[in-house]
């Protein structure tokens, strides 16, 4: 069975890492924790993109890709992510596991070494980043923030959050701002990456099949020039415990066919710290977050309003969104039943079949987490960043025990916040 | 059951052809916490004509989508909510050639086997249902022709081929799915859905011969008859159009390059070819590829661009896309790259690193159990065994990817698509 050990590798440098061998891949993962802030989401987004394009020991994507393919098809990604109000910069990789191997070679020291060397030993020119990179990444992450506009369904939920957190660090975009990014050069970008490099909070996460002390030991050696900083700390979350007096109602023409309807609630001060927490995923459940839940049996499949409505939470900020896609002249009926529906929890109007449905629904979709690689690494980021060291068996535990009457507590103290709907051009 | 190992990749599997013809994979996964049971049969989107005793029947687009709506529909009520109240996430989804049908669950995995047997063997339709679900299939088929992803693509299968049926939308249209009733789904599902058209590939910490035993009691105890299916006239390697254009609400034009290739053979051929496509696919715009860098540098693509291989029964194509603000310059320069490597041959090197990577990519995507059971019942269909890649691997030749290069990455079999922005902006 897995097992996991978390060591701190340098001050303010945490390793956390799964023993396992039933994987056929190493997954391996470093991460930058920076507050997320308007004046340098952009640039943060952007350093592991150029990290990416080269070092000084393989300075383009070529040889970069050459070095991957002799470690059997290695993949670097580098990654962007938001958990709370922390934005999550560096890479995540998997390699094949030592196992499998053609002739039985080892591959975790050359991987580390390769990933040490992608956040550590930049290709340069003049000291700084070279500007060749940073004026094509710069392009990329100008067409990504643009080509946000392109899924019509995560685009809601991004302006909806815009809008609804637009005074907090919440609203910024992971991505940062395209005026930002323009005036992004390779020199301030630079100085960025040597801030964050000796000021961010850093996680690295390895699972796999080799030993801890082995991990540790190909990671310190990977990460052994990283600056040695006593003061790297995990940013905060601000929490706004309450709704305006009002819903804000944000309206936004586009050519498009099919409408979204998105909803923003406050929890009234329940995050992933508080003891109702896992009341809370209970309840976004047996509402929203799964095909069971109220949302898509009546929303969806009873009264055919939308073609998709879910719900989800962001655990950190105490958040709950819900995004539907909807006909344009359904707007307000698909408003007043999912509302409706809302109001049927909070009532504790709740089947023992909803309830018992939600709850192996949530205890399943946990526990198969521990399957696989990257969910996992997703899960301790999101623990990393809260500050918290709850498994993923403690919840599944904490979910058994949830009580319908928990469930439409917490549900009462959801407050609507901001209402958004993408409409069609013409309407 | 007949244990199959594939020791190279550390995998076992385990066969069984039932009584009533249905072909059982399972793949034992003792430390797995999940089990996952993949349900599928041989029929999708593009079996709309097909004769059943003695009798052909022309069936509109998007049928074989709809009945895979439908299914989930049981008398009882309804077997997504079944599953999911005992925790388990099901799902299914409809391709081209197949439609399958699966769940995942960590608890009652038995009882779980169950209801995906008997609703997906069980056909239970009303009118009203048909009625609702065009309601419901249409949001649907109006959210892709959002997605500029999905049209680049549907579009490129329209410029390839001119009478293949993998042209059309596996979803049909608002129009072709009006036309759909009771009996449509009821003729499809006798047609398709027999067991000795069907496979059951489960992994996870299971007993093999458990699963053989569910299967026996809940399906038909003999096998059917099995449509025989018609694709028209066989395709000719020129496009049916050179280049397909549609604006819409989009920040860059989005594209998608397809390579018409030569239809393969069941057996180890198709196994084989898409092998060697792949590779020879790396070779010319992969990752690594010289010119994968040229564009990345040039600023012609971007991260987004993803290639792959693809073949049904009767068609086989390359095709590549993502953004880029000149698409029509990729088009140039991949036709360049690929009159390059048919005169000089592909680099010895980069062909031996290409292999090292795409066979580790391949090992490392066997912990999937998605991709295990899928690759399974898409190889069984084929004719062969999925996992018998790792065996072919090391033989394939640099010779065999220059040919398929050399024939497929012409002029005349390729198409381009290009969704544009609206308004003509950039």
């Amino acid at each position: 069975m897995a097992q996991m050990t978390r060591r701190e590798l340098f001050p303010g440098v945490w390793l956390r890492a799964i023993h396992t061998e039933k994987f056929k891949s190493a997954y391996l993962s470093i991460t930058l924790m920076a507050p997320l802030e308007r004046a340098t989401a952009a640039e943060n987004a952007l350093v592991p993109y150029v990290l990416r394009r080269g070092t000084a020991v393989h300075p383009d994507m070529e040889r970069l890709s050459a070095a991957l393919d002799e470690l059997y098809g290695g993949a670097v990604e580098p990654v962007v992510r938001k958990k709370g109000e922390t934005q999550c910069v560096g890479f995540v990789a998997s390699f094949l596991d030592d196992a499998y191997t053609l002739g039985g070679e080892p591959i975790l020291e050359s991987a580390a070494a390769l990933l040490g060397e992608l956040l550590l030993n930049p290709y340069t020119q003049d000291g700084v980043f070279c500007p060749d990179y940073t004026a094509g990444e710069k392009a990329n992450l100008l067409d990504r923030i643009r080509g946000q506009v392109n899924d019509k369904r995560t685009y809601a939920t991004l302006q909806l959050t815009r809008r609804m957190c637009r005074e907090e660090a919440f609203g910024v975009d992971k991505l940062g701002e395209e005026a930002s990014v323009e005036a992004i050069t390779p020199a301030s970008l630079w100085q960025r990456y040597q801030n964050l490099l000796s000021s961010a909070a850093i996680e690295v996460y390895y699972c796999g099949s080799a030993a801890p002390e082995r991990v540790e030991a190909a990671l310190r050696s990977a990460l052994a020039s990283l600056p040695v900083s006593e003061n790297r700390l995990t940013p905060e979350c601000q929490v706004r415990l309450h709704a305006e007096e009002q819903p804000r109602v944000e309206e936004e023409a586009m050519d498009v066919t099919q409408g979204k309807l998105a909803l923003g609630f406050r929890t009234g001060g329940v995050t992933c710290w508080e003891e109702d927490y896992p009341a809370l995923v209970m309840c976004n459940a047996i509402f929203g977050g799964t095909t069971l839940s109220k949302l898509f049996l009546n929303v969806r499949e009873k009264r055919s309003l939308c073609y998709y409505a879910s719900s989800m939470l962001e655990k950190m900020k105490g958040l709950m969104l819900v995004s539907s896609g909807i006909e344009f002249d359904k707007y307000e009926t698909a408003r007043d039943e999912i509302l409706a529906q809302l109001e049927a929890v909070r009532r504790g109007e709740i089947e023992d079949w909803e309830l018992e449905g939600a709850r192996r629904t949530l205890i399943g979709g946990h526990r198969s987490t521990l399957d696989d690689q990257g969910r996992q690494e997703e899960f301790w980021l999101g623990q990393a960043a809260a500050g918290l060291d709850t498994t993923i068996e403690e919840l599944c535990a904490q979910f058994e025990t949830i009580t319908r009457e928990q469930v439409a507590a917490v549900a009462q103290k959801l407050e609507l916040d901001t209402i958004y709907f993408l409409k069609g051009k013409e309407a | 059951m007949e244990k199959l190992e594939f020791t190279r990749v550390g995998e076992q599997m385990y066969h069984e052809k039932l009584e009533n013809g249905l072909n059982v994979f399972v793949f034992p996964k003792p430390d797995y916490q999940k089990g996952y049971a993949f349900f599928a049969t041989n029929y999708g989107g593009m079996d709309m004509r097909f004769c059943l005793d003695g009798e052909w029947h022309d069936t509109p687009a998007g049928v074989a989508h709809f009945l895979e709506h439908k299914m989930f529909d049981t008398k009882e009520g309804n077997a997504l909510q079944e599953l999911a109240a005992n925790g388990a996430s099901p799902n299914a989804f409809t391709s081209n050639a197949i439609t399958g049908y699966f769940f995942e669950s960590t608890e009652k995995f038995e009882d779980n086997l169950k209801i995906l047997l008997s609703f997906v063997s069980i056909p239970y339709f009303t009118p009203e249902s048909v009625d609702k679900e065009q309601g419901i299939i249409g949001q649907e088929i109006r959210m892709y022709e959002d997605d500029p992803e999905w049209e680049s693509y549907i579009n490129l299968m329209e410029a390839l081929y001119k009478n293949h049926p993998v042209r059309e939308n596996v979803a049909g249209s608002v129009e072709s799915i009006s036309h759909i009733t009771t009996d449509t789904l009821y003729a499809c599902h006798k047609a398709f859905y027999d067991p000795a058209n069907m496979v059951l590939c489960v992994a996870g910490n299971v007993e093999p011969e458990r699963v053989c035993e569910l299967a026996r009691e809940i399906l038909p105890k003999t096998p059917g008859p099995i449509a025989l299916k018609d694709y028209g006239e066989e395709e000719k390697p020129r496009v049916f159009q050179r280049q397909v254009e549609k604006e819409m609400a989009v920040s860059t034009p989005i594209f998608q390059l397809g390579y018409k290739g030569d239809p393969a053979k069941n057996g180890e051929e198709r196994l084989r070819q898409r092998l060697v496509a792949e590779l020879a696919l790396e070779a010319l715009l992969g990752n690594s590829s010289p010119l994968y860098a040229k564009l990345y540098r040039e600023g012609l693509i971007n991260q987004n661009f993803s290639y792959g291989y693809d073949s049904y029964p009767g068609c086989s194509f390359l095709c590549a896309g993502g953004e880029s603000k000149d698409p029509e310059a990729v088009r140039m320069a991949v036709a360049e790259e690929g009159a390059r490597i048919g005169r000089e041959g592909i680099d010895g090197k980069l062909w031996e690193r290409l292999k090292k990577g795409v066979y580790g990519n391949k090992v490392r995507s066997l912990n999937s159990f998605e991709n295990l059971c899928v690759g399974q019942a898409q190889a069984f269909f084929a004719g062969t065994d999925f996992l018998r890649f790792a065996d072919l691997f090391s033989a394939l030749t640099k010779q065999e990817a220059e040919e398929l290069i050399a024939r497929w990455v012409t002029e005349e079999r390729t198409a381009l698509s290009i969704i544009r922005p609206k308004g003509g902006a950039d």
